[in-house]
């Protein structure tokens, strides 16, 4: 019997038309949709830096020497690199690298400790990812300091051949993905997802507390509608708003910015498309819980100051404390940074990127299905 | 289970907090019936209405709605069922055309586009169907939702005050409408203040605080009442109506235009209490009480529940 389905086509597409008309109508919210991003655009011109510690870092050992290790303790000392794998080939590297699982990779080189005492100046190849700068650039400028007084605090007289001011290694640093530091290649595109969580959830969050408040309501719930043709009806047509701002940014970076588009740009719709149905969800849940307009605006904020803080977007990830980053790792917005700096600035495909989905879908599950419980079929 | 009864309910209670807002209402509605529900703001109307058509859960109650269970099955009586909301509940934002068509939608009205169609020439719409519904006048906005409710052809209407606001030539037409729809066989429960349109409806039920304080058709109402009523015209009605209302046997003195309408419950002890007033001066004469005395008279015996 229809009572017992859960959705009717028809009725789940009368919803979005009408949400469609009335959006049209809605002059403000419109002004809005263009307005967030251009106006946050502006404001966000600017880098904020931390000063992130315990940076995790991966080592390709070509040299097992006493030296290599003194180093290497050097490093650990200073609290900005925190060594936590050894890997075995410059493939393995590149790609630990690529997906974000550590910031650095030090690569010490075969006879690395007999060039050293040869007084040649042996090699110390750094690669950092660099996708933030404000999150790589306090240890590597802390390295060269460190490694000199290092090795000559343990090798006096060893090394007193070596006239004082030349460094007793080549210590060379290569800042992948954003080689010159430019903080806005790392804030333009997370951008993005901030403008996309804010107006996303704001809008649907208005959603249902709107009907209520105009008293259309009652009249919705007299007829035979099922939540989830509600729910879904009501967040369709802002996919579409979703994907406005999207290229409305994506253009903005590109000709404004300059930003590099490493990766392919049809992968990057493709994850927003999931990020903008997480933050519906996350905004239509809101409005089944809030019982009036201001309600729904302070939950979206309620959401949308830890989505800003705690995702990697205001401070770099790393820098925080493991607290932060825990709840960090359940906001969507966090996983929508990597995949979309990664995509931009790595050139990441769906290999790689693939790792971040599933938090966000899990998170859109798991919200949505809140709201189907808690909208209510009566005004009760 | 009765299939004469569109409506057919006992019981039905609904408390928010401590408060009981409708309190073991019973009520039957035939099916054709036009049947007014009247009682001051607050006794319970809407509340009551909402729980037919499944918008409010109930506390307690029982009973069929169009043969359906009032309380499991609400899913199916909404289909049958047209709701014209207290308070405009259509969108503002949406043309006449645009709401039509959503409604019908929303029930899956075959032939769709006709029907809509159908409605808006039948409302004599036509011109105005690409008006924002928020830019109607009141009487506009009533026909509207009249137009909305009937769009998917329901048997039961539950219409609540779906006159407040609505100047009397509009009034008129809606009434006559409501009862050309009675004669195909809708069936019509109403709330109103008017006391014309509680006369014309087919039977009545007057409600205070939540309690149902009597029923039927208006004859049975006022005869149930027990009251007796004088009308007197002349000088100065204000000044006896108070000195009136203190004297025993007389319950009530209620203007009527240049008249006034003298009621107590006991006919020996008022005629007795009128006595000294009968003079030159007034015009005194007993008249069968109007409906407006005994709805007057029973708000002013029900006691509120939400004092101590
Ligand atoms: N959702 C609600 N929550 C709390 N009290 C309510 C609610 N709805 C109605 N009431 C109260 O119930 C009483 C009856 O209201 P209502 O059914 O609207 O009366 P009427 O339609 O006869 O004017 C009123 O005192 C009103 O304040
Ligand atoms: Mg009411």
């Amino acid at each position: 019997m229809s009572q017992r389905t859960p959705l009717s086509l028809a009725r789940f597409w009368a919803i979005v038309t009408k949400e469609f008309i009335q959006m049209r109508r809605d002059r403000l919210t419109f002004g809005m949709i263009i307005g967030i991003p251009v106006v946050q655009l502006m404001l966000f011109g600017y880098a904020i830096n931390g000063d992130p510690k315990h940076l995790p870092t991966a080592l390709l050992l070509g040299d097992q020497s006493q030296q290599g290790r003194t180093l290497l303790t050097a490093m650990k000392n200073s609290d900005y690199f925190r060594f936590v794998t050894e890997l075995h080939s410059e493939a393995e590297a590149e790609e630990a690298l690529a997906r974000g699982d550590v910031q650095f990779i030090i690569t010490i080189p075969e006879n690395f400790s007999h060039t050293l005492l040869r007084g040649e100046r042996p090699t110390l190849l750094v690669e950092a990812d660099a996708t933030d700068p404000s999150a790589t650039g306090n240890a590597i400028a802390s390295l060269r300091t460190l490694i000199d007084s290092s090795l000559r605090q343990d090798m006096k007289g060893t090394l007193a051949f070596l006239a004082p001011g030349v460094p007793p290694i080549d210590l060379r640093v290569h800042a992948r993905y954003n080689p010159e530091g430019i903080s806005q290649y790392n804030i333009v595109p997370g951008l993005m997802g901030v403008v996309l969580t804010m107006t996303m959830v704001m809008i649907t969050g208005l959603a249902i507390t709107r009907e209520r408040e105009r008293g259309t309501m009652e009249n919705l719930l007299s007829m035979p509608t099922r939540p989830l043709e509600v729910l879904l009806g009501k967040i369709i047509p802002y996919i579409f708003v979703g994907y406005i701002q999207v290229g409305l940014i994506l253009v903005a970076a590109r000709f404004l910015f300059h930003v590099p588009m490493a990766g392919s740009i049809p992968l990057l719709l493709l994850t927003s498309l999931i990020f903008i149905a997480a933050n519906l969800a996350m905004g239509i849940t809101f409005s089944t819980l809030a019982k009036n307009q201001l309600q729904a605006v302070q939950m979206t904020f309620f959401f949308f100051l830890p989505s800003l803080l705690l995702s990697g977007f205001m401070f770099p990830f790393r820098g925080m404390p493991e607290w932060a980053q825990m709840i960090g790792e359940v906001l969507p917005l966090t996983h929508f940074l990597r995949i979309i700096r990664g995509i931009l600035l790595k050139g990441n495909g769906i290999h790689e990127v693939r790792g971040e989905l599933w938090p966000i879908l899990l998170f859109t599950t798991v919200v949505l299905t809140i709201g189907v419980k808690r909208y209510r079929k009566t005004l009760d | 289970m009765n299939d004469d009864f569109a409506i057919d309910v006992r019981g039905m209670t609904k408390r928010f907090g401590d408060h009981t807002v409708v309190n073991g209402i019973a009520l039957q509605v035939r099916r054709g019936e036009v049947y007014g529900f009247l009682g001051p703001n607050g006794s319970g109307k809407t509340t009551f209405i909402r729980m037919l058509c499944g918008l409010l859960a109930a506390d307690a109650g029982e009973g069929h709605c169009l043969g359906f269970d009032v309380i499991r099955e609400s899913e199916l009586i909404k289909r049958q069922v047209g709701y014209m909301t207290q308070r405009f509940s259509f969108y503002e934002d949406l043309s006449i055309a645009e709401n039509l068509d959503f409604v019908a939608r929303m029930y899956e009205v075959p032939e769709r586009k006709k029907v809509v169609r159908e409605s808006i020439d039948r409302l004599g719409l036509g011109g105005r169907q690409r008006q924002l519904a928020g830019e109607l006048s009141g009487g506009w906005k009533q026909r509207l939702a009249l137009a909305a409710c009937l769009i998917h052809g329901p048997s039961l209407l539950l219409l609540d005050e779906p006159t407040a606001g609505v100047d009397p030539k509009a009034r008129r037409d809606f009434w006559e409408q409501i009862h050309q729809l009675a004669v195909q066989g809708l069936t019509f429960l109403i709330t109103t203040h008017y006391m014309d349109e509680a006369e014309r409806c087919d039977r009545l039920a007057y409600l205070s605080y939540g309690n149902l304080l009597t029923n039927g058709t208006a004859a049975e109402v006022v005869a149930q009442s027990g009251l007796t009523t004088w009308t007197v015209s002349g000088p100065d009605l204000p000044h006896i109506a108070q000195q009136l209302r203190s004297a025993p046997g007389v319950l009530q003195a209620v203007p009527f235009g240049t008249t006034m309408h003298v009621s107590g419950t006991d006919g020996e002890r008022l005629t007795r209490a009128i006595a000294p007033y009968r003079t030159e001066a007034y015009r005194w004469q007993p008249i069968t009480p109007s409906l407006e005395d005994v709805f007057i008279h029973l708000m002013g015996s029900s006691k509120d529940n939400y004092s101590p």
